[in-house]
């Protein structure tokens, strides 16, 4: 009895050892729930591919106010062939999407030109939309010193 | 006072790829900012742009809080033929701005 007694701590205190180190790993991998609903929302149940996506963004940034950044997609534009949309993430501003950008086969070319807030150091992800609905990504990790959207307003 | 700044060539060849700036001045209130006194600064934003070219949409982007201020935009369209670019930006609190750009192709 006291036997069984015995190794039931133990697998109480092994599964809760797991447990514990479930939780402090698993922040550390995964994206937050939010910004996964946000690229859902978009893509469906599509499989969304790394490349073809290019991120431009400073990889330090003092002032998360306002971050210049530019995607572009290599992809011919062309009637047959063309990208449909580009839309652009965050990690862990309030809000996990930052724009949604659609353009057309008359465009040219596909590169598109914003500046963005960023409220903490975080992973920046853009998804472009091909016109034969595959969807490609990058991602970019952004260090931010001083962080918007929280501050006072005066 | 809203103002536009936009930047199209004047004239370009046909065929061309040309790059379109757009800066419209807005403050872009996140809607996330609290006061001193811990009220909530309502969220104050451009929702969407829009650009045209002879009525014909050629560009349009769904702007968030992460967008900011004064939102700058630029973007590439190919030069087919003269006519007139239409900006339009839409916003909270009933914010409704457009503006123009005439362009020469030959």
């Amino acid at each position: 009895m006291a036997n069984s007694n015995h190794t039931t701590r133990r697998t109480v205190l092994s599964l809760a050892g797991g447990a514990a180190a479930l939780v402090i790993v698993r922040p550390v991998d995964a994206t937050p729930a939010m910004l996964q609903a946000a690229i859902r929302n978009i893509v469906g149940e599509a499989n969304v591919r790394t490349g073809k996506v290019k991120l431009d963004i400073p990889p330090l940034v003092e002032n998360g106010n306002t971050v210049p950044m530019t995607i572009s997609v290599s992809s011919p534009m062309t009637a047959d062939e063309y990208v449909k949309s580009i839309h652009v993430f965050n990690e862990k501003n309030p809000q996990p999407n930052i724009g949604n950008f659609y353009l057309g086969p008359h465009a040219g070319r596909a590169q598109v030109s914003t500046r963005i807030r960023l409220a903490d150091s975080q992973k920046v992800t853009a998804i472009a939309r091909l016109s034969d609905d595959t969807f490609w990504s990058a991602t970019a990790d952004v260090v931010v010193t001083l962080a918007a959207c929280t501050e006072e307003a005066i | 006072m809203p103002s536009a700044l936009i930047n199209v060539p004047k004239k370009a060849r046909r065929g061309d790829v040309i790059e379109i700036k757009t800066l419209m001045s807005h403050i872009m209130e996140t809607g996330y900012r609290h006061t001193a006194s811990g009220d909530v600064v309502a969220r104050d934003i451009i929702t969407s742009f829009t650009c045209r070219f002879n009525g014909q949409e050629v560009f349009r982007a769904d702007l968030f809080p992460a967008i900011a201020a004064n939102p700058f935009i630029t973007f590439f369209t190919t030069a087919t033929e003269s006519g007139k670019f239409e900006f339009e930006w839409i916003g909270d609190k009933g914010f409704s701005e457009t503006a123009q750009a005439s362009i020469t192709v030959e």
